[in-house]
């Protein structure tokens, strides 16, 4: 374990995630991880780890960091115009930094989350089996909360041969910009109005700014999905749940495990990416869609990150 | 009539692409909750199976898709769910000290018709089954509440409900492990520690637990 970097600012909230602790689940513990795990695996794959090594993932707003050595660091998701020594970096590719370099961000040009990736992996507080910071129960990651100015990260050594220059084409990258999320329709769809059912697959809904990693409130035609009181069940990420005052809530990776509002959709498993980019403000619609296509859409993405496999 | 093994079959429900749940009823019953726990366990040993979490009457199963059709994971689970389930062995029996002076006590005995005194006594009787832990970390659905103290939630949730409150609402009580919003009747109090961090796991309840309250002064 050799330390990599020195938080001169942290950015408004930049934490350390890996792919999570789903078995921790049974506990009530939300499963976490890096919100978008198609940039957070792309980043690790193009410094040569493991996909699940932990990175930082840092949201709205980059850190200014400081590299302790040299490092093959890779910058992925959320372009937040990434500078070193004041000069632009490239994203979804790898490059060196030497020490004493500077990593800054010149402001946000698009998106919500930057996965920063060093060759090694990060290596934190372990929690449950994931190094995935969890802010509520204050574990994980850098004792448990955000990086703050005067911290230092440290990363493990690199297994394999450090290469520079490796990198995701343009074209391969996903499309963020187009803020539609592909949709499979949820256990309790039918639960709604017709007008309901039309409003949430036709209306354009935004982001609340009361939004966070647990999940997004999502402002948009109230949706009425009467019946009983359900019983609790299983949550997982992607479920937009209709609480009684009709404004969805899409759940995000520190979802609560259990709950009782009707499931309506469940975001397919390749617009989480996409989901995981919104920031409050942002305009998103659902486009409803057959799972058979939500799973060609997932295999596409992974034979992506299949190509940055050497 | 319909045949036999028609009540038992399990309604699968897609949640995308990855994921299904698996409803097995849809009423507060111990042994619905018995057989989502074991259909859980059952089928966390298949390789196929990324993660299987049992709800009330339910569970909540991740798969993966390359290994799997749905069709064929709905299938497998209405074949584990019409096996014989495993007798119901008794849970982890904890008994869990509590100072009723919640500050819901007293509109909730003037709701019920009850004195305090009988709210208390109410609460403490039944052994009460963990149905299922989630929610919160360390939060765990408890039940069945005895009839006569069944009553809906508050109407307007609190923003803030302090950890170690013990409450009601439907036929359930539950404490809650962390300060959080709730909606849940505020009865009384406990020191018992549910969320356990650095335990693993990190929750003092399990499905299938049981739980007992008894009163206790300051």
């Amino acid at each position: 374990m050799t330390e990599v970097f020195r938080v001169i600012r942290p950015g408004l909230l930049t934490t350390i995630q890996d792919i999570g602790r789903p078995q921790a689940v049974a506990s009530g513990v939300p499963p976490g991880g890096a919100m978008d795990r198609f940039a957070h695996t792309a980043a690790n794959l193009i410094v040569g780890n493991d996909r699940g090594a932990a990175t930082l993932e840092c949201t709205l707003s980059g850190p200014h960091l400081v590299a302790e050595g040299p490092r093959l660091v890779a910058i992925a998701g959320a372009d937040f115009q990434p500078l070193v020594n004041g000069a632009a970096a490239p994203m979804w590719t790898g490059f060196f930094l030497s020490a004493g370099d500077q990593l800054t961000f010149g402001g946000r040009r698009a998106g919500a989350r930057a996965y920063i990736a060093v060759a090694g992996g990060i290596v934190a507080d372990r929690w449950l089996g994931s190094m995935s910071t969890n802010l509520m129960c204050a574990r994980g990651g850098m004792n448990g909360r955000a990086l703050v100015a005067g911290d230092v990260v440290s990363a493990g050594e690199p297994s394999g041969p450090l290469v520079a220059g490796r990198s995701l084409a343009d074209g391969l990258q996903p499309r963020y910009a187009d803020r539609i999320l592909h949709a499979i329709p949820g256990p309790h769809f039918t639960r709604l109005h017709v007008e309901s059912r039309e409003a949430l697959l036709g209306s354009t809904f935004t982001v609340s700014h009361d939004s966070n990693r647990m999940g997004y409130r999502l402002e948009g035609p109230p949706l009425e999905a009467p019946g009983d009181e359900l019983l609790s069940f299983g949550l997982v990420a992607g479920v937009v749940q209709v609480p009684a005052g009709g404004q969805p809530i899409l759940l995000m990776a520190d979802h609560q495990t259990a709950g009782g509002y009707p499931m309506v959709l469940t975001v397919a498993s390749a617009s989480i990416p996409v989901a995981a980019q919104l920031a409050p403000g942002d305009e998103v619609r659902f486009a409803e869609t057959p799972i058979d296509e939500a799973l060609r859409m997932r295999a596409a993405q992974r034979d992506v990150l299949d190509l940055l496999i050497s | 009539m319909p045949p036999q093994h028609s009540t038992v079959r399990v309604r699968v429900h897609p949640l995308g692409d990855t994921a299904v749940l698996a409803e097995l009823g849809t009423k507060l019953d111990t042994a619905l909750n018995t057989r989502a726990i074991a259909l859980a366990a059952a089928l966390k040993k298949r390789r196929d199976v990324r993660q299987a979490v049992a709800g009330h009457a339910s569970v909540t199963v991740h798969f993966d898709p390359d290994q799997i059709t749905h069709q064929a994971l709905a299938a497998a689970i209405n074949r584990l769910a019409t096996k014989r389930p495993p007798l119901d062995e008794p849970g982890r029996l904890h008994r869990i000290p509590v100072v009723y002076d919640g500050p819901d006590l007293y509109a909730v005995a003037l709701q019920l018709g009850l004195s305090t005194h009988q709210v208390i006594e109410l609460h403490g009787r039944p052994i009460y089954r963990v149905f299922l832990v989630g929610f919160v970390p360390g939060w765990a659905y408890l039940g069945p509440l005895p009839d006569e103290l069944a009553l809906p939630r508050r109407p307007v949730p609190r923003t803030q409900v302090p950890a170690g409150s013990v409450a009601i609402a439907g036929h359930q009580t539950g404490i809650y492990p962390l300060v959080s919003p709730g909606g849940w009747h505020l009865i009384g109090r406990t020191s018992v520690k549910l969320f356990l961090p650095d335990s693993d796991p990190p929750s003092l309840f399990r499905a299938g637990d049981r739980v007992k309250f008894f009163s206790v002064g300051e």
